[in-house]
């Protein structure tokens, strides 16, 4: 088959199975958009915005495990992806990303659209490719999906230059099925010694704590970690990123951990003795200060790139290797051994676990007059009956979000973790949708963020992609506002939004069916109304106590044991401590 | 501690910057680097001097492992090591006893006289850093033109090599 560097584009992607392509076009790309308009087996969605394209297809990655892609053009294109592409990188979730770019001879003479993408790509990306040659284009893209899917996954950005997708330009064209890079092996097994090791460890301690993170989600290592956390018996917490690859209704499932966390999961962090880290690398938001985190703990990390193990916590019993295996390896092991769980000293230690759970460290106020973010997510929860797909933006909505919608599946929870990316939400929402069109996705995002990549409600309405969002609209940017509450004797600098849009018409310009509600007792009836309109993206605009903070809240220094709890959850420390219920 | 890395990378356009890259944004020394290609034209091979904690240079080890260009990594200093760097030095060499001089002390350290003009000598000199900079302290300041230093390579001693 004699293909143009175009064609060969498209009926490789055919081929690796892509059947969404987000992008947007421009000269560099003309040749391929050409090649793109005479089929039908890819589809493209044309996004107003390319960091859109790359949160779309960042969403539709998460969601799905498989790799998102994108088509942009050279110079303000490949630029505008790069924050989608760092976003990406930060999280390890699989994208590959094609740059046009000007011809071959123009480069390096500031062409007209002209950018050094792989230059400006590479600090955030996993690998980064620029195709010089016609003949090798179909084996770079296999490399391509190869890194971005493999190992650690993350994105891999190919720049091809324009004269190499000439349509006059034929060559003999054959997918390659496999491919073989001698600088790129990863792991995947874990060492068989250090997970005896590992199991042995976790069965004699008396105080054990397991943490996982994305790394089971994106290694698809849920099913072995619920085995393998219900065979023990021990508590378990996840990262924001971990969320839903172990159930959040488990009773084993003490909470989410870190600056947000439960009270529960960070003081069993810092009293436990033996800690099992997998999937996760010990983010500055999950430790606190590295000086004073978990500091009885004899720790073991499992996690597929060697360079995460002892970067910021040294491990006791390193081991390297992908979750899915290691996990399976650990519970062959635990069903092999003779010794057993302690199971007395496991018995106080969920004693302990419950009273700090008594304190009720997410409590908030349910009598105000005022709706209060909690409240919202606590009715999304109920109506979409658990079940939804739940992208978000970032700031206070999405601690909100993470704390009060527990996901019993992994893939469900769909955030910029890493980075902190506002703008990731509607277009994140857009790409799971196209993923899953039968299922509720609902986008939680605040009235800064959604702002941030609003312009892809048009998209919304042209590919049919009818999304929920949940718009937590406090008129401030509430995540800052509150650390300047805190930290900065509540002097706020530049977080009020003061000449916000009238978002129910907003929606309805873009042909959107907009609902406003700032009274607690409607706020049922509204999601209700909300998600019956099944065809429809609907723009919920929620109006919000203005001044309602995140709880608990580890601040800058601190150790899991030294939160901010909430007022509330002081009152009743307080009262538990009068009834002797607290020493 | 002071390390040196050495690499067998992909002889590809990117390689270099992406190592450099690395060093930069993550705040890590670099004493000195330097590339060519090996006997197989599609590997180069760098040595990196560099300098860290055994902490970092474990995270450096481990961040240039991961680089896909990286083929294969060896820290030389955990092992019986011969590093070597080269330098060539411009010095004024006008009138008997200023020649004199320059033949004597490169005499000393072994050093080679590669060019010669009625002003000038252009020294070539291969050793350890330290003998280098030895050399040049010996040199008077006021006689040096130009220093050209190639950064250290280094080899293991014995039959251990870093080869594919």
């Amino acid at each position: 088959m004699e293909l143009s560097g175009s064609e060969i584009i498209i009926q490789f992607l055919k081929d690796e199975g892509v059947k969404h392509l987000f992008g947007y076009p421009g000269g560099a790309v003309l040749h391929i958009y050409d090649a793109l308009q005479k089929q039908d087996d890819v589809m493209h969605i044309l996004v107003r915005h390319e960091q859109g394209a790359t949160h779309a297809a960042d969403g539709y990655a998460r969601a799905t495990g498989k790799p998102g892609v994108c088509l942009v053009t050279s110079g303000p294109g490949a630029t505008n992806a790069v924050t989608g592409i760092a976003t990406a990188y930060m999280d390890s979730i699989p994208l590959v990303v094609l740059t046009g770019q000007v011809p071959s001879h123009a480069i390096g003479s500031d062409a007209f659209q002209e950018v050094d993408a792989v230059g400006v790509t590479r600090p955030c990306v996993k690998h980064n490719f620029l195709v010089k040659d016609l003949t090798k284009l179909a084996e770079t893209l296999k490399k391509a999906f190869y890194v971005a899917t493999t190992g650690r996954p993350g994105p891999v950005v190919v720049d091809i230059p324009k004269d190499i997708t000439a349509p006059h330009i034929k060559i003999p064209y054959v997918y390659p099925k496999k491919i073989e890079m001698r600088s790129y092996n990863p792991t995947s097994k874990g060492h068989p010694r250090q997970i005896k090791r590992a199991v042995d460890l976790l069965l004699s301690a008396k105080r054990p704590i397991i943490y996982s993170g994305g790394g089971i989600i994106m290694g698809e290592a849920s099913a072995e970690l619920r085995q393998f956390v219900r065979k023990l018996g021990y508590p378990i917490t996840q990262t924001l990123m971990g969320l839903g690859a172990f159930p959040g209704t488990d009773p084993q499932f003490i909470g989410m951990l870190g600056m947000h966390g439960t009270y529960e999961a960070n003081m069993a962090m810092h009293e436990c003795d033996v800690l099992l880290c997998i999937g996760a690398r010990f983010d500055d938001r999950i430790t606190g200060v590295i000086s004073k985190f978990c500091p009885y703990a004899q720790v073991i990390h499992v996690d597929v790139d060697p360079a995460s193990i002892s970067k910021t916590i040294i491990a006791d019993v390193p081991i390297v290797g992908g979750a899915k295996q290691v996990l399976t390896e650990m519970i062959k092991v635990l069903d092999k051994t003779e010794k057993e769980v302690d199971s007395n000293a496991l018995e106080a230690w969920w004693k302990t676990i419950a009273a700090w759970q008594s304190q009720d460290s997410f409590a908030y106020d349910k009598n105000s007059d005022l709706i209060q973010p909690q409240a919202a997510v606590e009715e999304l929860y109920r109506v979409t009956n658990g079940d939804a797909y739940i992208t978000s933006d970032v700031g206070q909505h999405q601690m909100f979000a993470a704390q009060f919608y527990p996901f019993d599946e992994p893939r469900r929870w769909i955030n910029s973790g890493g980075l902190g990316t506002m703008g990731f939400g509607l277009p994140a929402a857009m790409g799971v949708k196209l993923a899953f069109p039968d299922k509720d996705v609902a986008c939680i995002t605040g009235e800064g963020s959604i702002q941030m990549c609003i312009q892809e409600l048009s998209t919304c309405l042209q590919y049919d992609t009818p999304v929920k969002i949940i718009n937590l609209n406090n008129r401030y940017l509430g995540m800052v506002r509150q650390w300047q509450e805190f930290f900065y004797e509540k002097r706020y600098s530049h977080v009020y939004m003061d000449s916000l849009p009238d978002f129910v018409k907003l929606a309805e310009a873009y042909g959107h069916v907009g609902i406003q509600v700032d009274k607690p007792g409607d706020l049922h009836d509204a999601m209700k109304e909300a998600f019956k309109l099944k065809d429809r993206t609907v723009f919920l605009d929620i109006i919000t106590d203005r001044e309602a903070n995140v709880y608990p809240m580890i601040s800058a220094g601190k150790a899991h044991n030294e939160m901010d709890i909430s007022p509330l959850q002081q009152q009743k420390q307080a009262s538990l401590k009068a009834e002797g219920e607290l020493v | 501690m002071r390390h040196i890395v050495s690499l067998l990378v992909e002889n590809e356009s990117g390689a270099l910057s992406r190592i450099s890259g690395l060093f930069s944004a993550r705040g890590y020394n670099i004493e000195s680097l330097t590339v060519a290609t090996t006997e197989d034209p599609t590997l180069s091979r760098m040595t990196i001097i560099t300098t860290g904690s055994d902490r970092i240079i474990e995270q450096i080890t481990k961040q240039l492992n991961k680089l896909v260009d990286v083929v294969k990594l060896q820290d030389v200093t955990e092992g019986n090591f011969i590093e070597r760097e080269i330098m060539f030095v411009k010095v004024k060499a006008e009138g008997e006893s200023q020649r004199a001089e320059v033949h004597r002390l490169s005499e000393i350290f072994r050093a080679r006289i590669i060019d010669v003009t009625d002003t000038t000598f252009c020294i070539e000199l291969t050793g350890s850093g330290d003998k280098l900079e030895a050399y040049i302290r010996a040199m008077h300041e006021n006689n040096i033109i130009e220093v050209v230093r190639s950064g250290s390579m280094a080899i293991l001693r014995g039959e251990k090599a870093l080869t594919l």
